[in-house]
């Protein structure tokens, strides 16, 4: 057996380690690491509480917005306060924008550079895959960045900028729009639109949104030749390479649902496994600091009552990162657990046939672009220039509130409580401390670390690149994750 | 800080990453006109390595910062965006590049040693930022900068090999071109000291004020005041907001195509500047003393201000007064009829 430290790892957001153990050419163990601890809920103790929608954004550059949304929605619901309808059609705006672009920012520049690495130059396909995607000189690179600049004039003309926005607030959005904001919202996304059917899908939204099964997946793939847009492209890919047997993962999904629209959000709440679905019981969320560190008194606590304080020397531990648990388990978030928890048909079908997967989450993310660019879409037409875009309410001096709602890379929960009108105590559960996250005091490891177990190592290969393939196909983001 | 030849013409330029949360680069990801990648080719720059966009990982990575490190490869430009993280106890553990035994902090300190003109990206890197707020429990300091006074991790005598200090582009986050443009100047020598504000800052966008270009000016003329979020009026009186103090082109320039934090409905909060993260007060509330804001332009005396802003409302057209408390224009400006003079 013999152990490897790789790191640091680029093209995720943020600092990450991993240390393997690699036993007859396969990963026999791994241990991740996030090294980097800021203390954001350190810094918001005793805070304003409304600072909260200052510093929470701050914690990450690719997610601010997400981040802005649940410390919005911890304010509104300790102050018991709701958005009027524009105040959330524009926030889901704001939040789709930042969604789809993060989902196709990791797709082209984070995830496919890595099938262009040389170690893949003996592959049929690699020729076509370097021109391509190659990190920086590929031809996708200069291709998406334009169209990805302009779409983000959405996040101009509704937050203002991006990233780090204050538009979002407990009671709707500080931007108005008025008729002339929402021909041009349809533009863009008329535009975005061209792009996305011609280059990353070479089809409609809507045949992507409807494709339902593996094998309609499949059918759609030989239509057309593989290089018919990029999703034939990581198909054709991930067929070779056999990308739906690697990186499995705990195959328990959990998604807090997002996108509220008049009745009920666009993507469900719940928690799926083994093909049964039940509702997400956020009383049963704990940390465990067993394994990080962290000074710990014992039990996990639930986030109301989270401590955090750091100690570089806590016996045991190996990862800044705490290791939250839904009622004692492991979970999956991300765009594939909210689009199974969805019950999309597709997702479904594909997680039914060969679980939660490097090819599985990356489709995953690419259907989730077509359905929410139509969904904005609609959401655009819905909102009514003249009515209230937000409202007020008094923020108690003594009060508690939760926001859990789905980051692009999955369920984010900010717990807040508030004593004499201070932050008295800000927990924050992002994504990726639930796909990342150490093992806990049952010596269960995180979803990463019992995905990357069994990942076939080339010989001569210090550095695997399937560990590569399956770290990316999480979409970690290392700063949300200790914060 | 002339320019810096390299032996194929371009500039080698390194970006790391410490304590902060990466919002400059995905920022950056952002330039138009052009986009990234070409502004890079224009200002004759080569990437050796950005974190998000590189494909070198792990091992190539730490050989590269070795080769660097020992001068076998020429460093020519250093960008470092997020605050060196010292804590706990100046040890820097709180941050140790991955895969490597060394603090991050280390790293910085030896590649600056070797870099021709090192650049902190945003307002973490330049002075601490939002990183080293409240108690600062990571013990983030800026590069040249510990907040407004000069020292840092570098300290306050650094410079880079082509003898100029650090140059801070400071905002939370950077505006792409805010970076594109200096390395541009940078690039053929034209970013020279006298270029550079007293906090370090490319003067070609902290000259300017945030209030510059605000389409809320006319709410300010007349001192026609938003209450609460989503009105339309201006946001010094009530709402915490710092354009009329701070540094940036924010308004003339604009953010993503078409935005800013005013056009976007909500205060600036004066993110270039150092100690921005730690204001003394609410962010969304301006703090008065008897009744009169506290922080007023910083160049105009005061007892004009009070003196000019107390006529100016007494002036107020009903047009503003209406409007700066809706969330939509409500009364339009009149056209003008035949016979008006």
């Amino acid at each position: 057996m013999s152990r490897r430290i790789v790191g640091p790892f680029n093209r995720v957001e943020g600092d990450l380690e991993v240390h393997l153990d690699i036993q007859s050419g396969q990963v026999a163990d791994a241990r991740v690491v996030s090294p980097l601890y800021r203390g954001f809920e350190q810094i918001l103790s005793g805070k304003n509480p409304r600072d909260a929608l200052v510093y929470t954004p701050r914690i990450c550059g690719i997610c601010s917005v997400a981040q802005s949304a649940a410390a919005a929605a911890a304010l509104a619901d300790a102050q018991g306060l709701a958005m009027p309808p524009n105040g959330r059609l524009a926030t889901n705006l704001v939040m789709a924008t930042e969604n789809v672009a993060d989902h196709l920012t990791h797709f082209y520049l984070f995830f496919m550079p890595d099938f262009a690495r040389d170690i893949y130059s003996s592959e049929p396909w690699f020729e076509d895959a370097a021109a391509r995607f190659k990190a920086v000189s590929g031809t996708s690179a200069s291709q998406v960045l334009p169209p990805r600049a302009e779409f983000m004039h959405l996040m101009g003309l509704l937050a203002g900028k991006w990233p780090h926005s204050l538009a979002i607030q407990p009671g709707g959005i500080t931007r108005s729009i008025e008729v002339g904001e929402k021909s041009r919202m349809v533009s863009i996304l008329f535009g975005f639109r061209r792009f996305l059917e011609e280059v990353l899908f070479g089809d409609t939204l809507e045949n992507i949104a409807a494709l339902d099964s593996a094998d309609s997946l499949q059918r759609w793939f030989e239509q057309q030749p593989p290089e018919r847009g990029d999703f034939r492209r990581f198909l054709r890919l991930a067929r070779e390479l056999g990308l739906d047997a690697l990186g499995r993962g705990p195959d328990r999904f959990m998604s807090y649902g997002v996108y509220p629209d008049l009745e009920q959000p666009l993507f469900k709440a719940g928690v799926w496994s083994a093909d049964e679905s039940h509702a997400v019981d956020a009383r049963t969320i704990a940390e465990d600091l067993s394994h990080s560190w962290m000074a710990s008194r014992g039990q996990p606590l639930h986030p109301y009552d989270g401590i955090t304080r750091p100690d570089a020397d806590a016996e045991g531990a190996y990862t800044w990162c705490k290791a939250p648990r839904l009622d004692g388990e492991v979970v999956e978030v991300g765009a594939l657990a909210r689009q199974v928890i969805d019950g999309h048909p597709l997702a479904l079908s594909l997680v039914r046939e060969s679980g939660g997967n490097v090819r599985n989450r990356v489709v995953a993310r690419l259907l989730e672009i077509a359905r929410v660019v139509m969904a904005m879409e609609g959401w655009v037409r819905a909102i009514r220039p003249g009515d209230a875009f937000c409202t007020q309410a008094e923020l108690p001096g003594d009060c508690s509130g939760c926001g859990m709602i789905e980051a692009a890379r999955g369920s984010l929960g900010h717990w807040l409580k508030i004593r004499d009108g201070r932050i008295d105590n800000y927990q924050i559960i992002s994504p990726t401390t639930w796909n990342f996250s150490p093992r806990d005091q049952r010596q269960v490891p995180g979803a990463l670390e019992q995905a990357l177990v069994g990942a076939p190592v080339r010989v001569g290969e210090e550095e695997p690149v399937t560990v590569q393939h399956i770290v990316r196909s999480f979409d970690p983001c290392m700063v949300c994750t200790v914060h | 800080m002339a320019e810096i030849p390299s032996a194929n013409g371009l500039l080698n330029l390194l970006w790391l990453q410490s304590g902060g949360c990466g919002g400059c680069s995905l920022s950056l990801l952002g330039a138009e006109s052009p986009d990234l990648l070409t502004s890079l080719e224009a200002a004759g720059i080569r990437l050796l390595w950005h974190p998000s966009l590189s494909e070198a990982s792990g091992q190539e990575f730490r050989a590269l910062l070795e080769r660097l490190k020992s001068g076998d490869q020429k460093l020519d430009i250093l960008c470092v965006e997020g605050s060196a993280v010292t804590g706990p106890d100046g040890s820097g553990r709180f941050h140790m590049m991955a895969g490597s035994d060394q603090p991050m902090m280390r790293w910085i300190e030896d590649l600056a040693a070797v870099a021709g003109q090192v650049f902190a990206v945003g307002s973490c890197a330049a002075y601490g930022g939002i990183t080293a707020a409240g108690s600062n429990p990571s013990e983030a300091r800026g590069l040249q900068f510990d907040g407004d006074r000069r020292g840092g991790l570098l300290g306050a005598d650094f410079s880079g090999r082509s003898g100029a200090p650090v140059i801070n582009i400071a905002g939370c986050p950077v505006h792409p071109n805010w970076v594109t443009e200096s390395l541009m100047q940078s690039a053929s020598g034209e970013l020279t000291e006298d270029q550079l504000d007293d906090l370090g800052r490319p003067r070609s966008y902290a000259d300017h004020l945030v209030h510059h270009g605000c389409p809320r000016n006319e709410f300010y003329e007349f001192k026609a005041s938003a209450e609460k979020p989503s009105d339309l009026g201006c946001m010094m009186e009530h709402m915490g907001c710092l354009g009329t103090q701070a540094h940036g082109d924010c308004n003339t320039r604009l953010w993503n195509g078409e935005g800013s934090c005013l056009r976007g409905g909500f205060a600036c909060i004066n993110c270039t500047a150092p100690g921005f993260e730690e204001p003394g007060h609410a962010f969304h509330q301006t703090p008065k003393i008897a009744g009169i804001p506290v922080g007023l332009p910083t160049d105009m005396p005061k007892a004009w201000f009070v003196a000019l802003a107390s006529l100016s409302k007494a002036a107020t057209p009903k047009r503003l007064r209406e409007n700066a408390v809706s969330d939509h224009i409500k009364v339009a400006p009149r056209s003008r009829e035949p016979g008006d003079t």
